[in-house]
């Protein structure tokens, strides 16, 4: 008690200054986990409330674990998540190789590159969902006009298309946080170390491989943490543009977790399918964040 | 190859990129413009006959054909919630970025972790105990509920921010300011918080662009016109029998204007907020 005390009185203006960040998440984040929690353990459904207190301990878990559905959802978002995050990460590198090297009208291109980062993932959902429609999607129109599809091509009805249409969303929404990170790091590089390397008589690719990519890592890190923040924001896309449907076929963990809490009113089972969900972003966060520091150091030996 | 040669392909490139960036929200404005018969027929017609502002009139309810959404409803919603959201979780954020720029303290690396790992919550999985929380407490399906939310989805961000940009003003300053007579708070708004306006500006159109956006959360605990914001009902059109895709391409383009716009306005602190509050640690 005494050193607690003692620990106020010392850092007493430090924490008068992060209560309020503290104590709002505290109200809006943590005790609602505590809560959410608490209800994972129960067979509470929201038509009987009384069941919240009908405690099953794990039987959700166990029920979750050896669901089917469950675990197609579940390899299917870490399907999806690693095909997006690396591509994203490459084609944002190519994005920026490319943008360092134009010299006229860079500056116009920047901007456009953060077009797609403005928009709500619900809007991209909503503008891909058009462009893929099989009968009236400008995609579909385009082929069929050019002669190249004899019949519309069902991109959000077939098991593959649709998973590759969805894919398709998320990366056009999101390379563009990896182009301009990465953009800020080629023009915080200092020239010595490449022109050295050239004149020791390196080629392009060890330049890139040895030099420039070493030197970028930190901030392919810092895309990849705040990245890893919301990829369940691929949540709103898929929400929009399939639904989760056809009949599953697109189903990712977080549509899968909101059919189950709010369609089927299952809040117990729901919510502990929700605390897989969190310890898979939790897992993303700090192990990017771990990268980020390892890399900072690195680049602090130079 | 020759230099032409790369100079050329470097521009093929880069104008497919642009191409591939630009032509589907280009598509959704032109089709904003359009009547929905134009944009049924088949085979497609490629160059629009008939532009006119109706769409945008129907979902505002005004002129011949009304669109059963209260779309102006949903753009109040929307304003009032994401600027009141913004301004509070920018103060909060400001306050606790100052601590973390200015101050040792013990486990500060500890708490800004955490910090972060509570922005990482999937919104889905957060809505949960939410829904049931704001049923009991009256919360659910009132602005206040909503922009009580968004603060604190936000609050994490604008401390990452402010704290980056806090850290670039020197402590000299503040410190020859009290020398000269301030107190610590007249030389805080006097000298160190005009030094760090632009990333503070910068933490405020990151704020306010989340919470413009966002849907997972607020489909849940948002139920009528009371609260509703634009990405929530621009799914009401989803719901009917027939989908009105000229009606939605309207809506779409009054959600992404205001972001538009923002962002214009502030790019370069924006690319700025984002290296420096990571990388120099």
């Amino acid at each position: 008690m005494a050193r607690l005390r003692r620990f106020i009185r010392d850092n007493a203006v430090p924490l008068a200054l992060l209560s309020p960040a503290v104590l709002v998440i505290l109200l809006v984040v943590l005790l609602p986990l505590i809560f959410s929690f608490y209800t994972s353990f129960s067979n509470y459904r929201l038509i009987r409330p009384d069941s919240l207190w009908d405690f099953v301990a794990f039987r959700n878990y166990a029920r979750v674990l050896g669901d089917g559905e469950f675990w197609s959802a579940l390899w299917r978002t870490v399907l999806f998540l690693t095909f997006a995050l690396n591509l994203e990460m490459l084609l944002g590198l190519g994005l920026a190789l490319l943008v360092n090297r134009i010299t006229w009208g860079q500056r116009t291109m920047r901007t456009i590159m953060m077009f797609p980062m403005m928009f709500s993932p619900i809007l991209v959902g909503f503008q891909f969902k058009y462009m893929f429609n099989d009968t009236i999607g400008v995609v579909n129109n385009a082929l069929q006009s050019l002669g190249l599809a004899q019949e519309a091509i069902p991109f959000l009805v077939d098991r593959w298309l649709a998973f590759a249409s969805i894919l398709f969303a998320e990366i056009w929404m999101s390379t563009a946080i990896f182009a301009i990170l990465i953009l800020a790091g080629l023009f915080a590089m200092p020239r010595d170390p490449v022109e050295a390397a050239k004149v020791d008589g390196c080629n392009n690719w060890q330049v890139f491989r040895h030099i420039t990519l070493p030197f970028l890592m930190p901030f392919i890190y810092i895309a990849m943490t705040i990245r890893s923040l919301d990829v369940a924001r691929a949540y709103d896309i898929v929400d929009v543009m399939t639904g989760g449907g056809p009949a599953g076929r697109t189903e990712l963990l977080w549509t899968l977790i909101a059919r189950t809490a709010y369609d089927d009113a299952r809040m117990g089972r729901a919510n502990a399918m929700a605390y897989v969900s969190i310890l898979l972003s939790i897992f993303f966060t700090w192990f990017f964040f771990r990268k980020l520091m390892a890399a900072r150091k690195h680049l602090g030996a130079f | 190859m020759s230099r032409k040669q790369k100079d050329i392909l470097t521009w093929l490139a880069t104008f497919i990129v642009m191409l591939i960036i630009c032509l589907p929200g280009l598509w959704v404005v032109l089709s904003a413009f359009r009547p929905n018969g134009e944009i049924l027929t088949k085979p497609a017609v490629w160059i629009p006959r008939d532009l006119s502002l109706d769409n945008f009139r129907a979902i505002f309810g005004m002129g011949e054909d009304v669109v059963g959404i209260p779309v102006a409803s949903y753009f109040r919603n929307s304003v009032v919630i994401s600027v009141t959201s913004t301004v509070i979780a920018v103060l909060i954020g400001m306050s606790g970025g100052y601590a973390f720029a200015r101050y040792r303290f013990p486990g500060k690396g500890a708490a800004f972790l955490w910090l972060m790992l509570s922005r990482c919550v999937p919104g889905i999985a957060l809505s949960l105990p939410l829904f049931i929380l704001w049923s009991w407490t009256g919360l659910i399906d009132t602005q206040i509920g909503v922009i009580v939310v968004y603060t604190a989805i936000n609050v994490p961000f604008t401390v990452w921010l402010t704290e980056g940009f806090f850290r670039q003003v020197p402590r000299d300053l503040s410190e020859a300011a009290q020398i000269d007579g301030c107190t610590p708070w007249q030389a805080f708004w006097k000298v160190e918080f005009p030094l760090a306006k632009s990333g503070i500006a910068s933490a405020a159109i990151f704020a306010f662009l989340t919470s413009w956006n966002e849907y997972a959360l607020a489909s849940q605990i948002t139920r009528s016109t009371d609260s509703k914001t634009l990405p929530v009902g621009l799914m009401d059109f989803t719901a009917q029998f027939t989908i009105d895709w000229a009606g939605m391409s309207a809506m779409a383009v009054i959600i992404i204007n205001p972001a538009l716009i923002l962002t214009f306005l502030v790019q370069k602190h924006l690319i700025a907020g984002l290296t420096f509050g990571g990388v120099k640690g």
